[in-house]
């Protein structure tokens, strides 16, 4: 089982919590959490429904393995139709707050309709209710967490919630869970606030009981657990260093683009980089980062917990900012980092710390603001007052603009579109480094060929968490492949596809996919679940899944011709590093891959192809 | 030779395998809002503390008792809880100092830490070791090693 069998619906319009059993027949066909809710949703929802309107939905869900001892079996993720891309949305996040929805005895939550004003969902093991969030509207998610805490004199209790950012609109605003972890990319977040919902609280005390063979599930995920431990990524680079292992790795490779992806090497990513998160700082002696962390049942530790100097420009006088709190990870440390040309660590710890607090997924917002600084520069944005100076490697702006967008200020107003709107607003199309609107993460594919053919097709946009063909074309897992050849990638990546939509819809980490294979999966959750898994039956799992999101991206609207790149990543060479010369050879790789998933040559599941994933 | 639970603070990363493993070892299944071990975060400071009984040699706890359902295990030194005896008073929960005594309202009776008759499954669980089992009469042998050895190097040095 390790299902707990039993979803609440919340209607925020009705203001109604009503417990409804868990559709097994899905649960055998999607397992749980991305799969699953997605099914939920596709089900549910019209696929050219209003992402931000009352008839969309958005669901939060866990898998079977999560709230159980798997290593990462805490995750949770968030499912709606994302208001950057108008495509299905799935973010997925980690802390203890998924496994706090399992213990109170629920898989999932489906909140429809809009609320009237303000509310926040507690819930207490198998009691839920909506309650006014009047007083905490506006807040940020840290004061959020510690008002709910307060407010029902429970600091046990675990807090998901929107800050200003998706209250005001942001459109890649997030949901941060525990401080510092969210369900960062896609706008759902912007969702959230568009219900006026303002948090989710729940403590959940019944624990879970519901193992298929609890002894043959601890042999499963003790002999799993050795397998991160001896690998040199799960068991050694990720602890020490997170993922910022990779800054300085990625720039040798000539894969870190750099000021709005005109350059794809960073001349400041050793200053950026993990390893300067470790070194002590000239000004007060004491290294950024305090210690590394995991979120719930984590035996890899991966998590940054950084402190600021207190003196730096950015904190002088905000000591709301001078704990410790969630600190770089690489996509951030990239996208606030590399992206806007910034190598100053501490404003960019700072920006992200900003990005936890008000709800707001750094990724997108650096990447956006790498693309005003480029309109800045070309002139586009003169008749625009931008506030600062805003320029390329401008640590400033960059504190500055963090701040007004965080805020809706000026013109973070502007900023809170995102590159592709803001871009298209100013005559600039073509400078919104997105695909289907959403903003690349970080690694080039000019350099890493197989990425870009992983983002042209990724169901919710560019994003590295939907085939992460770089283990396989910079790390050599599970096997090493040519990153500047484009032979075997269009295979390689639907293999990872399909694989990562398993992972995620089992409810553990796809961190540990630098260690595990389906091979390691599929024993635990064969020993914790209803059914017979096996090695097949998750990658079918996994290409179903990502089929049915497929499925519904064209139904919405979406169709092959937005399985693209933009054109500077098709047109305009790398001008340094191994890749000097190259650029993004998608049209050699996508026919390839429409034909291995058994698509047409326009990018449509065939009929046999929907009739064996039974879709 | 008796083994205490030692706990070292800044090995501890916040997984809470320990406290899946404590529940799981002693209600039968995970459900760590009744394990004997819990693990505090200190998030301003960025840091993470498990804590759980020490097994104190003359126990608040066992000598509060009034019906005298607490009794020591001879080999582990365990403070251990009668569940046939205890009758839900609370009055150890008062007398304890470090509040790792707690009432179960799910059974009516009070759990505590019993070192699981002497492998405890919280430091089999702990990824990191953060949380050992050693001789309860050396738990400060890491410390005194590292100490040794720094002065050593720095008498050398000079």
């Amino acid at each position: 089982m390790a299902w707990q069998k039993k979803i609440l619906r919340v209607n925020l319009t009705e203001g109604t919590c009503t417990p409804e059993p868990l559709n097994m027949e899905w649960a055998a066909e999607y397992l749980g959490q991305r799969g699953l809710a997605t099914k939920y949703y596709v089900e549910e929802c019209d696929p050219q429904v209003d992402p931000l309107s009352p008839a969309s939905k958005l669901i939060m869900a866990t898998g079977p393995l999560t709230g159980t001892d798997a290593s990462t079996g805490g995750r949770y993720s968030v499912i709606t139709k994302g208001p950057l891309t108008g495509a299905i949305a799935c973010s997925n996040s980690g802390g203890y707050f998924g496994a706090e929805m399992k213990f109170a005895g629920w898989d999932m939550i489906i909140f429809e309709g809009k609320a009237d004003s303000p509310v926040y969902l507690f819930i207490e093991n198998d009691e839920a209710e909506l309650l006014s969030a009047d007083e905490i509207w506006g807040k940020t998610t840290w004061d959020t967490e510690e008002w709910v805490h307060t407010r029902h004199q429970d600091p046990q209790i675990r807090v998901s919630s929107i800050g200003p950012a998706g209250e005001n609109g942001v459109m890649y605003a997030c949901i941060v869970n525990d401080l510092h972890r969210a369900a960062g990319r896609s706008g759902v977040g912007t969702v959230m606030g568009s219900k006026n919902l303002k948090a989710v609280a729940i403590r959940g005390t019944l624990g879970l009981n519901t193992i298929k063979d609890p002894a043959r599930f601890m042999e499963a995920t003790t002999a799993a657990k050795k397998v991160l431990v001896d690998n040199a990524v799960t068991g050694q680079g990720l602890p020490t260093y997170g993922t910022q292992v990779l800054m300085n790795v990625i720039n040798e490779i000539g894969a870190l683009w750099t000021r709005n992806h005109r350059d794809v090497q960073f001349e400041g990513a050793g200053k950026i980089s993990g390893e300067a998160m470790h070194e002590p700082r000239a000004t007060d002696g004491k290294p950024n980062l305090v210690t590394n962390a995991a979120c719930f049942a984590c035996t890899i530790a991966c998590g940054r917990i950084s402190q600021l100097d207190k003196n730096h420009f950015t904190v002088q006088n905000k000591p709301e900012y001078w704990g410790a709190s969630g600190g770089l990870e690489y996509e951030n440390a990239w996208s606030l980092g590399a992206a806007t040309g910034t190598d100053d660590l501490e404003a960019l710890t700072y920006a992200n710390f900003l990005c936890n607090a008000y709800g707001m997924d750094p990724i997108s917002f650096g990447t956006t603001l790498a693309a005003a600084m480029e309109l800045n520069e070309i002139g586009a944005l003169d008749d625009v007052d931008t506030g600062d100076d805003m320029v390329f490697g401008s640590a400033q702006a960059l504190a500055s603009l963090v701040e007004s967008t965080c805020k809706s200020e000026g013109f973070g107003v502007e900023l809170g579109l995102g590159s592709k709107r803001l871009c298209e607003k100013y005559g600039h199309p073509e400078l919104s480094m997105s695909v289907k609107g959403q903003e690349f993460p970080a690694y080039d594919s000019r350099g890493i060929q197989g990425m870009g053919l992983a983002y042209a097709t990724s169901n919710r946009g560019a994003c590295h968490l939907r085939g992460y063909t770089v283990a396989s074309e910079v790390l050599g897992i599970p096997v090493k492949t040519d990153p500047l050849a484009t032979e075997g990638k269009a295979g390689l990546v639907k293999a990872f596809q399909d694989a990562t939509a398993a992972f995620d819809s089992a409810g553990i980490c796809i961190f540990t996919s630098f260690a595990w294979t389906l091979d390691d999966v599929a024993p635990q959750v064969d020993a914790a679940c209803e059914g017979t898994w096996t090695l097949d039956s998750l990658a079918e799992l996994g290409e179903r899944v990502w089929n049915l999101e497929r499925d519904f991206n064209l139904k919405a609207g979406l169709s092959g011709k937005d399985d693209t790149l933009p054109k500077r990543i098709l047109t305009e060479p790398a001008k340094t590093g191994p890749a000097k010369g190259m650029v993004s050879k998608l049209g050699e790789m996508l026919p390839e891959y429409y034909q291995l998933r058994g698509w047409s040559e326009d990018g449509v599941p065939t009929d046999e192809t929907r009739k064996r994933l039974g879709l | 030779m008796q083994r205490s639970l030692v706990v070292d603070p800044k090995k501890c990363t916040g997984c809470m395998q320990c406290e899946m493993a404590c529940s799981l070892e002693n209600e039968g299944f995970v459900v760590p809002s009744r394990s004997r071990i819990r693990v505090f975060a200190f998030h301003d400071e960025g840091r993470y503390a498990p804590f759980t009984c020490t097994q104190c040699s003359e126990a608040w706890c066992l000598h509060a008792c009034p019906v005298n359902a607490i009794t020591i295990d001879a080999s582990t030194g365990a403070k251990v809880i009668l569940d046939t005896v205890c009758v839900g008073c609370r009055v150890c929960t008062i007398a304890c100092p470090f509040g790792t005594i707690n009432y179960a309202s799910n059974s009516g009776k009070v759990i505590k830490c019993d070192l699981c008759g002497g492998e405890p499954a919280c430091a089999h669980a702990c990824p990191t070791g953060a949380i050992t089992y050693q001789d309860a009469d050396q738990t400060g042998l890491d410390r005194m090693r590292r100490w040794a050895g720094e002065s050593l190097s720095s008498a050398t040095a000079q």
